[in-house]
């Protein structure tokens, strides 16, 4: 049954910091409403091939583990210190200085100690240490080690999945321990014994299923575009003719799936289909590749691969030239990450070459695949477009710089850019919440769901602050960001912290503002709400 | 797995209270669900919104976009929100007998 939130802002902003009166070697945790996940759906985790498909809750006592689990688990930790020397780095060279410890989004909103970042690690390095390090071994608890049991198990369950690898406590870190790959070695030891979430899982299954997150059919895509282009086409007065599948297309053109189904990216995929027909491109979806996200990412290393090796198969089948991707977060780490050294490099595709600018991407060049904000940031460098940001003037903006375009791959300056060029009213939140330092939405790496609603609202706080704060000094009354479960997740929060600001993508402003040839006079913006100026119709 | 039941609807739910067997769903189903949705009573213009939503469910195997449920049943956001309080997703999907959508949504 649906529950309804009823913590007031007020309330929920009392944060107790003073720590519990246990010790952090007591691992006993409270599976609180409001706080975690849901287990995987086990039709879901046998679509994948993974082992240990059962139904259970984290709330349950038991939680029907394989006999066998902590060889399992154990065999798992040693096989990744192994194959991962940032790993094993990881784990020996912190100095719980404590740089991290207030860094992190939901030590900020919740107060817990075990989610400053420091802490989290340690629950895994208490165990690395018994098992590795001869201090541990011999002086066990005096040395920070710790007997893995089930409770510790339960442990990581509820905290590897309070942590959004968002890599926020990573910039701050003197050694650069990068706590998000910490994560995600535990979630993977998590999914040895079949302890995933679903809101992780499910998605990851019906991306092989259908072609995406959602398990859109091939026909619903379809669709869904279809429909598109008619909505697109009663707002500007032309009718763009984007292709799926189309073998030989120049460049294939991969969304994240809530672009086409949710809202308000929605608006944003409408801007996308509109710059494109502007500029002539010749581009082509893919229903097998009808997904930039990779929720593999938020569970092991092996889906992650396994995902996206989906968009490369697929330029291959389809003899593009080069690839541009969407307004998606993670799939930008995945990207800029991962990539080269997981399935590629892709020789197969050309260099990306903007055929509009013959600008080189130089930094593409290995994964061939560009991102839509440097694309369109190269168009208006190059006098391509041309702009009405007046379109936007009934927006007073500010750009949430999505963690994973902003700190795995450096993207900060070009959708500044591109927002400076299509409006006219846009101010930055305070300097420590954003660019590198950006604050996250409290709701990635699959934690974006209902039944964490509390966790995620806490870890929201400090964006939900930070808008807040322009909102009362310059009236900001929309929030441009460039990641789909931004988009999906960050209108709750920001109605709950600071009320009254939007959500938008990117595209969608640029749709708004951009001129195109052979358009009809423009009454409304893409969301068909009437232009300044036009309130009465015509 | 939880089980729902109201009067003589008993039916399989996941932890969220959507339907785990769609093929379950009838109208009387659609009642029960809509009052945990703080929905009393469905209207003639509740049951558009439903009908359409199974209509394209049969066709696709999903929900539509929001965008598109509301040009083609001429409802708007806010209005889909007055008629079913938590929201296209969560409420009239649910009264329908839809799966949740996941992802990035």
């Amino acid at each position: 049954m649906s529950e309804r939130f009823d913590k007031k802002p007020d309330e929920l902003v009392q944060i107790d910091h003073k720590p519990p009166r246990k010790s952090w070697m007591d691992p006993k945790v409270e599976f609180r409403r409001g706080f975690f996940n849901y287990s995987a759906n086990p039709k879901s985790v046998e679509y994948l091939g993974l082992p240990y498909a059962r139904k259970w809750q984290p709330t349950d006592a038991d939680w029907k583990l394989p006999p066998n689990w902590k060889e399992i688990i154990l065999d798992g930790l040693r096989e990744r210190i192994h194959r991962f020397r940032s790993l094993q780095l990881f784990m020996d060279i912190c100095v719980r200085c404590g740089a991290c410890a207030d860094k992190c989004h939901y030590f900020i909103g919740s107060g817990d100690p075990k989610n400053m970042p420091v802490m989290r690690a340690e629950l895994l390095r208490s165990v690395y240490r018994k098992e590795y390090t001869a201090a541990g071994k011999i002086m066990g608890e005096m040395a920070g080690a710790r007997e893995l049991t089930v409770d510790v198990l339960k442990e990581w369950f509820y905290y590897f999945f309070q942590c959004t690898e968002c890599r926020r406590c990573s910039v701050f870190c003197p050694y650069g321990i990068d706590t998000a790959e910490i994560t995600m070695v535990g979630r993977e030891l998590l999914n040895l014994v079949g302890c995933d979430i679903d809101w992780i899982t499910t998605p990851a299954a019906n991306c092989f299923r259908t072609g995406n997150h959602l398990g859109i059919q091939p026909h619903g895509f379809k669709d869904s575009v279809e429909f598109a282009i008619d909505d697109l086409e009663s707002i500007i007065g032309i009718k763009t003719a984007p292709s799926i599948n189309r073998k030989g297309a120049e460049i294939l053109f991969v969304v994240p799936s809530a672009d086409y189904f949710g809202d308000p990216h929605y608006f944003g995929f409408l801007g996308y289909m509109a710059l494109f027909h502007e500029i002539g491109l010749d581009y082509t979806f893919s229903s097998f590749a009808s997904e930039g996200g990779n929720f593999g990412l938020f569970h092991s290393h092996e889906m992650m691969k396994r995902l996206n090796s989906k968009i490369y198969m697929e330029a291959k089948r389809l003899k593009v030239k080069w690839i541009i991707g969407a307004e998606c977060g993670h799939m930008w780490r995945v990207l800029h990450q991962y990539m080269d050294t997981m399935n590629g490099p892709a020789d197969f595709l050309e260099e990306p070459v903007s055929p509009i600018t013959g600008t080189k991407f130089e930094n593409a060049k290995t994964t061939k695949m560009v991102h839509i904000a440097e694309f369109t940031a190269d168009l208006i460098k190059n006098g391509k477009l041309k702009f009405d940001p007046t379109r936007n003037d009934a927006y007073k903006v500010t750009f949430h710089d999505s963690c994973n375009p902003a700190r795995a791959m450096g993207l900060l300056e070009e959708p500044r850019y591109v927002l400076k060029n299509v409006c006219n009213y846009f101010y930055e939140m305070p300097e420590n919440t954003i660019k590198e330092q950006t604050f996250c939405c409290g709701s990635g790496s699959g934690l974006g769901t209902d039944e964490n609603l509390e966790m995620r609202l806490r870890g929201g706080f400090p964006r939900g602050n930070a808008v807040k704060f322009v909102k009362d000094k310059y009236g900001v009354n929309m929030l441009c960001c460039v990641c789909a479960i931004d988009k999906a997740t960050l209108p709750a929060v920001v109605d709950y912290w600071a009320g009254d600001v939007g959500v938008c993508a990117l595209h969608e402003l640029v749709g708004n503002a951009l001129i195109m040839k052979g358009e009809k006079e423009r009454d409304t913006d893409l969301r068909g709400e009437p232009l300044i100026g036009k309130e009465g119709g015509k | 797995m939880p089980i729902f039941e109201q009067g003589d609807v008993k039916i399989d739910v996941d932890e969220d209270g959507f339907m785990e067997e769609p093929e379950q769903w009838n109208e009387k189903v659609a009642m029960a669900l809509a009052t945990t949705e703080g929905v009393n009573e469905l209207t003639e213009r509740h049951w558009k919104l439903v009908n359409y939503l199974r209509d394209y469910y049969a066709k696709f195997g999903i929900a539509p976009m929001i965008r598109k449920l509301c040009k083609e049943t001429g409802f708007s956001l806010k209005e889909v929100y007055e008629m079913f309080p938590s929201g296209p997703a969560k409420g009239a999907c649910k009264v329908a007998g839809l799966a949740k959508p996941t992802g990035c949504v």
